[in-house]
C-alpha cells in the first residue's frame, strides 16, 4: 500500500473532471475515481488503471451541469432569519458602541430628511391649490392686457357688460359670472362680525359645485336671499338657521337659504365666507348701477366654465377684441384673455402679455433648497458611514475565516445602513411632527402629515432604502472583497485615493452652506432696504377705519369735532381707501404740454381737508388744501413723479383737465409710499371730495396711551353708529404687511440655512473626529519626537481649511450670479456689497475651525504614552 | 396497478445499494456488482445509474465525514428509499408470478 501512494492518475483527466464535471457530485466523483485508482493500481497496474480511469473520467464529464443553489451544505442562504436577527444585533451593537457617530448619523440624515419632508408637503399644498374643485381644468377667469405706456400690463378687473357679451354671443362658455368681493357687516340678534364674502350672479354656485350642507344654492335667484359658510352660520347662529333673517351693512334684512361648507385653506376662495346675489349690489350700490353698461370701467370680476373640450387658448382667441371691436375704442387697447384656473395661484404674473410664472418660482427655489439639504444630510451620512466602516474590515476578516461567503458579508453591511436610514426616517417625521406648528406659523398654511396618502409614504421609505443602499454600498461590496488572511494579518491599507472623494463632497457641502448664507443675508438686507425707505407720510399713531355703514358717511365735520374735542385725536380726515393701498388709477388726465400717444396711468386720491395733516405729508411746494379758499374744490396736489413726468419746472398754478373738469395745481409733496415697497412710486394726484371716500383717518395724540385714545375713538363712533362693531387698523401694521411675502421667504432660507450649516458641521465634526482617531499613533509620535500642540493642531486642520477655502472661491461667483439674477425683480433694490460675502466666507470658515479645532486639540493634547503604548 | 419501471441495470445497483446497505456508496457498489455478477463495469455507468435512481426517488443520500485516503474528500453514501424498496418488491413479485405460470413440462426443459 505504502508504494500506491506514488502512483498517482493522469493529470489532464483529473484537470478535465475538475472543470467539466457535474459541480454537484464533483467531490464525491474525484474521490470515488481516486479510490478505484488505487484498487485498480493493486489490482491490474498502473497502465489499465490510468486506461481505465481516463475513460471513467471522460465518460464523467458533464460541461452543461450547472451548480444547483438549494444545497444548504454548499452555500449558505445570506438571509436566513437566524443570520438577519444577527446582523440586527451586530448593527445595533455597533450603534450603541458608537454613541456619537451615531447620533450624528442619524440625527443629520433625520434632520434632512425632516427638511425636505417639510419642503416636500409644502410644495404639495401649493401644487394642490384649487385643484379640490371639481371643474378644475375648465374654469377660468378674465383678464386683460391694456397699454398704458410702452409694456403691456395686466389686470384681473374686467368690465360689467363682458359678461352679458360672452353668456350670450359667444357658445364656447357654459356659465359665466360676474363677482364682487366686500366685506359686510354680518348681524343676527345681538351677534355681529365682520366678514367678507362675495357678491355672484346664480352660475357662481355651479360653477364652484358648493358643497351645500343645508337649504339649496338655487335660492340664490332671490335678491335677499343669502348664503353662509358652514363657520360664519355657526358663530351667529345658535340653532337652525335656514331661513333666519340676518342685516348685512345695517341696511338689508337678508335670508339664509342655504349653508355651504367653507372653502379649503388652499382655495382662492377661501375667504368667501358668505355669498350674496349680484342683483343686491346692484340694488344698493350706486357705483355698480353706474357701471352696469360702462365697457371702460374695469373694478369687476369674471368667472367662467367652459364647456366640455374647449380649448382656453382659442377662446381666449376668439374673445380677445370683443372691446376694440366695439364703438369707441379706449386708447390703452383692452385684451382680454382667460386664465384658466390651474394658474391662478403659482402662475399670475405677466410682462407685456406674457406670462412669466409668479409664485412658482419660489415653489422651485425650495423644492431645489430642499433636495440640497437632503443630499448634504446623504452626503454626510455617506461619508461617515464610509469612514466608519474601514474600522470594520477586521470584523469582515473574522466573519469570512469562520464561513461568511460574500454575499452574507454584502447583506450584513446594507441591512445595517438601511435599518439605520429607516431609523432616520421614522426620527424624521417625529422632527416633522413636532416643527409643523411653527412651519405653518411662518408659512402661513395649514399642513399636516399624509399619514394616508401611499405616495408619502412611498416616497420615504423608497428615498431611505436608496440612501441605505448608496451608503451601505461601500462597505457592502468594497470591504467583502478583502482576503481574510490580509486583514487579519494587518496589511491592510486603505487607497490614498480613497479620501478624495470624501474631500469633493466635503467641499460641496460646503460650497451650498456659503451660497445659502449669502442668501439669507441679501434677503434680509432687501427686506431692511426697502423699510428703511423714505415713505413720504408719518406711521406714528395713524389708524384707520373703514366706513360701510350709511351712519357714518355725511357727517364729516360732526365727527370730526366731536374726535377733536376728546382730546385723544391729533387730527383726523377722510379718503379713498387705506393710505397703505393704491386703489386706482385713471388714464383720463391731461396736461398743457401733453402729447397725443401719451396716455400714462396716474393714480388718484380724493381725500377731505385734513387729509395731508393727518397722514403728515410732506410739502415741497405750494400750500395744502385749505378751507380759507373756496376755490380749493378744483385744486389738485401732486406728488413729485407726476410733476416729473409731466416734466414742468414750475407746476404750480398749471391747469389739469380730470374727469371733464379743470384742477389748479396748488402743491406738490414728496412721494408717498402707497403701493409695492420695492418699486418707484407712480404719478399720483390728490383731489378734494366728500363723496368718493370710504376711510376715516385718525391721528392718535402722542401724549395719551393708546389703548385709552382707542377708547375715547370708539366711543365717538358708537355715538354715530351703535350697531357697527369698532375695527380700526394701525396703518404699522397694514405697511409692515406688505413685506409679509419677503419676511417668509426670508426666515424660511434663514431656517433652511442653518440647518444646512449645521448638517454640515455635525458631517465635519464626525470627520474630524474620524480622522484624528485614525492618526492617533502618528499623532503621539510627532509629539514623542518634539511637535506642539499647535502644530498637531495645524496638521489636523489644514486640509479642512483649505477645502472651506476651496468652497467659498466657489461659492462666491454662484451666490453672486444668483442673487444678481434674484434682485433684478426689485426695481428698488439693495447693492451685493463685498462685504457680504466676505462675511460669509469669515463665518463659514471660523465655524469649520471650530468645530475641527474641538477634535484636533483633543488629539494633540492626548498624552502620547497612552496613544503608542497600545496593541 | 401501475408499476415503477426498474431497468436491469438499475435494479442490480439498486440490489447492490440494499445489500451493502450503510456502507454503500460509488466505489463499494462498483466492486460488489463486479464480484457478485462477474461483469466487468465501468464506475461512469455504476455513477450515472446512481445519479437516476436518486433523481427518481428511490435513493437518498448523505455526504460522509472527510478522509484522509481520498485526499480529504468526502463520500457520498446511498440508501434504499421505501419507494426503492417497493419498487425492489413489484419487480421480484412480477418475476415470481412470470415464473409460477411457466407450464412444468417447460421449466423441465429448461433442466432445473
Amino acid at each position: 500500500m505504502r508504494t500506491n501512494r506514488h502512483h498517482s492518475p493522469p493529470r489532464w483527466a483529473t484537470t478535465l473532471l475538475g472543470w467539466w464535471t457535474d459541480p454537484n457530485t464533483r467531490e464525491e466523483v474525484e474521490g470515488d475515481l481516486l479510490e478505484l485508482y488505487n484498487h485498480w493500481v493493486q489490482t491490474v497496474g498502473k497502465r489499465k488503471a490510468d486506461w481505465r480511469y481516463s475513460l471513467s473520467a471522460l465518460k464523467l464529464l458533464r460541461p452543461l451541469a450547472r451548480k444547483q443553489s438549494n444545497q444548504p451544505e454548499t452555500t449558505p442562504f445570506s438571509l436566513s432569519a437566524d443570520m438577519v436577527r444577527n446582523y440586527l444585533k451586530i448593527a445595533f451593537r455597533n450603534l450603541v458602541k458608537n454613541k456619537v457617530y451615531s447620533f450624528i448619523n442619524i440625527f443629520g440624515l433625520a434632520a434632512g430628511m425632516a427638511v425636505a419632508m417639510l419642503i416636500g408637503l409644502w410644495i404639495f399644498d401649493e401644487l394642490a391649490f384649487d385643484k379640490h374643485t371639481k371643474n378644475y381644468d375648465r374654469i377660468a377667469q378674465l383678464w386683460q392686457f391694456v397699454k398704458f405706456d410702452v409694456e403691456k400690463s395686466s389686470y384681473d378687473a374686467v368690465p360689467i357688460p363682458l359678461a352679458e357679451e360672452l353668456r350670450s354671443n359667444y357658445p364656447d362658455f357654459e356659465a359665466v359670472s360676474l363677482s364682487a368681493q366686500r366685506s359686510g357687516i354680518l348681524a343676527a340678534g345681538e351677534k355681529k362680525f365682520v366678514k367678507t364674502g362675495n357678491y355672484v350672479e346664480p352660475d357662481f354656485t355651479k360653477m364652484l359645485s358648493l358643497n351645500m350642507l343645508a337649504g339649496s344654492a338655487a335660492g340664490l335667484n332671490d335678491v335677499n336671499a343669502i348664503l353662509l359658510s358652514e363657520s360664519v352660520a355657526n358663530a351667529l347662529f345658535d340653532s337652525n338657521p335656514i331661513n333666519k333673517l340676518l342685516k348685512l351693512d345695517n341696511k338689508q334684512t337678508m335670508k339664509v337659504v342655504g349653508i355651504y361648507s367653507d372653502f379649503p385653506d388652499n382655495s382662492t376662495f377661501k375667504n368667501v365666507l358668505f355669498i350674496a346675489p349680484w342683483k343686491l349690489l346692484l340694488a344698493t350700490n350706486d357705483d355698480t348701477r353706474s357701471q352696469q353698461d360702462q365697457w371702460d370701467s374695469n373694478s369687476y370680476q369674471i368667472l367662467a366654465q367652459l364647456k366640455p373640450g374647449a380649448d382656453f387658448g382659442q377662446v381666449s382667441a376668439k374673445i380677445k377684441d370683443i372691446r376694440m371691436k366695439r364703438d369707441d375704442p379706449p386708447a390703452y387697447k383692452p385684451e382680454f384673455f382667460l386664465h384658466p384656473m390651474s394658474k391662478w395661484h403659482l402662475y399670475r404674473e405677466f410682462k407685456d402679455g406674457v406670462n412669466t410664472g409668479g409664485f412658482i418660482t419660489f415653489v422651485r427655489l425650495f423644492g431645489i433648497i430642499g433636495s440640497i439639504v437632503l443630499l448634504l444630510a446623504c452626503i454626510n451620512f455617506m461619508n461617515l458611514s464610509t469612514a466608519r466602516s474601514e474600522k470594520r474590515a477586521k470584523e469582515v476578516g473574522i466573519r469570512k475565516a469562520v464561513g461568511s461567503v460574500r454575499s452574507q458579508l454584502i447583506a450584513q453591511f446594507f441591512i445595517e445602513s438601511i435599518s439605520t436610514t429607516l431609523l432616520a426616517f421614522l426620527l424624521a417625521i417625529l422632527f416633522v411632527q413636532l416643527a409643523l406648528p411653527i412651519f405653518n406659523q411662518i408659512a402661513d398654511k395649514k399642513i399636516a402629515i399624509l399619514w394616508l396618502n401611499p405616495w408619502f409614504w412611498f416616497s420615504g421609505l423608497g428615498f431611505s432604502l436608496f440612501t441605505g443602499l448608496i451608503a451601505g454600498s461601500y462597505p457592502a461590496l468594497y470591504l467583502s472583497s478583502f482576503q481574510p488572511v490580509k486583514v487579519l494579518k494587518g496589511i491592510f491599507r486603505t487607497n490614498r485615493y480613497a479620501a478624495i472623494p470624501r474631500r469633493v463632497l466635503v467641499g460641496f457641502q460646503f460650497t451650498v452652506s456659503v451660497v445659502l448664507i449669502i442668501g439669507t443675508i441679501i434677503v434680509f438686507r432687501q427686506i431692511e432696504h426697502a423699510k428703511d425707505r423714505p415713505i413720504g407720510y408719518s406711521r406714528q399713531g395713524l389708524i384707520e377705519i373703514k366706513m360701510n355703514t350709511p351712519e357714518l358717511a355725511s357727517r364729516y365735520e360732526a365727527i370730526r369735532n366731536d374726535m377733536l374735542t376728546t382730546g385723544a385725536v391729533t387730527d383726523m380726515s377722510e379718503s379713498s381707501g387705506s393710505v397703505t393701498v393704491q386703489y386706482g388709477g385713471t388714464t383720463d388726465f391731461s396736461w398743457r404740454t401733453k402729447t397725443p400717444d401719451m396716455h400714462p396711468l396716474v393714480m388718484s386720491n380724493f381725500v377731505t381737508h385734513d387729509y395731508g395733516k393727518t397722514v403728515g405729508w410732506r410739502l415741497l411746494t405750494g400750500r395744502d388744501f385749505s378751507r380759507a379758499f373756496s376755490t380749493d374744490t378744483a385744486a389738485m396736489i401732486l406728488n413729485e413723479a407726476a410733476v416729473k413726468l409731466m416734466g414742468f419746472s414750475t407746476p404750480l398754478g398749471e391747469l389739469i383737465h380730470q374727469g371733464g373738469r379743470h384742477y389748479k395745481v396748488i402743491g406738490v409733496i414728496k412721494d408717498m409710499l402707497k403701493e409695492d415697497p420695492f418699486k418707484p412710486a407712480n404719478p399720483s394726484f390728490f383731489v378734494l371730495s366728500y363723496a368718493n371716500i370710504n376711510t376715516i383717518n385718525v391721528k392718535l395724540a402722542p401724549q395719551l396711551p393708546t389703548s385709552e385714545a382707542l377708547a375715547k375713538v370708539e366711543q365717538v363712533l358708537k355715538a354715530y353708529d351703535p350697531l357697527t362693531p369698532f375695527e380700526y387698523k394701525f396703518v404699522d401694521d397694514e405697511f409692515s404687511q406688505k413685506f409679509g411675502f419677503e419676511e417668509r421667504i426670508g426666515k424660511l432660507a434663514g431656517g433652511f440655512a442653518s440647518l444646512a450649516i449645521l448638517i454640515s458641521c455635525l458631517g465635519l465634526f464626525g470627520l474630524a473626529s474620524f480622522i484624528a482617531e485614525q492618526r492617533t499613533k502618528e499623532i503621539g509620535i510627532r509629539k514623542v519626537l518634539g511637535a506642539s500642540v499647535f502644530n498637531v493642531w495645524r496638521l489636523l486642520s489644514t486640509e479642512f481649511v483649505l477645502l472651506v477655502l476651496a468652497a467659498f472661491c466657489l461659492a462666491t461667483p454662484i451666490a453672486y450670479y444668483l442673487l444678481s439674477d434674484w434682485l433684478q425683480n426689485y426695481q428698488y433694490r439693495t447693492d451685493l456689497s463685498w462685504w457680504v460675502f466676505a462675511g460669509a466666507g469669515a463665518g463659514a470658515l471660523a465655524v469649520t475651525l471650530l468645530t475641527i479645532s474641538f477634535q484636533s486639540v483633543k488629539a494633540a493634547l492626548m498624552n502620547p504614552v497612552k496613544s503608542l503604548r497600545s496593541e | 396497478m401501475k408499476r415503477a419501471f426498474l431497468g436491469e441495470f438499475e435494479e442490480v445497483v439498486l440490489l447492490t445499494v440494499a445489500i451493502l446497505d450503510e456502507g454503500a456508496y460509488g466505489v463499494t457498489i462498483t466492486q460488489e456488482i463486479e464480484q457478485k455478477t462477474g461483469r466487468s463495469v465501468g464506475f461512469s455507468t455504476v455513477h450515472t445509474t446512481l445519479q437516476r435512481l436518486a433523481e427518481k426517488g428511490f435513493l437518498s443520500s448523505r455526504m460522509g465525514g472527510a478522509t484522509a485516503e481520498r485526499g480529504g474528500r468526502r463520500k457520498r453514501f446511498f440508501t434504499v428509499t421505501a419507494t426503492g424498496r417497493k419498487a425492489l418488491l413489484d419487480v421480484k413479485q412480477v418475476r415470481e408470478e412470470l415464473w409460477g405460470s411457466l407450464p412444468p413440462q417447460t421449466l423441465q426443459l429448461m433442466g432445473s
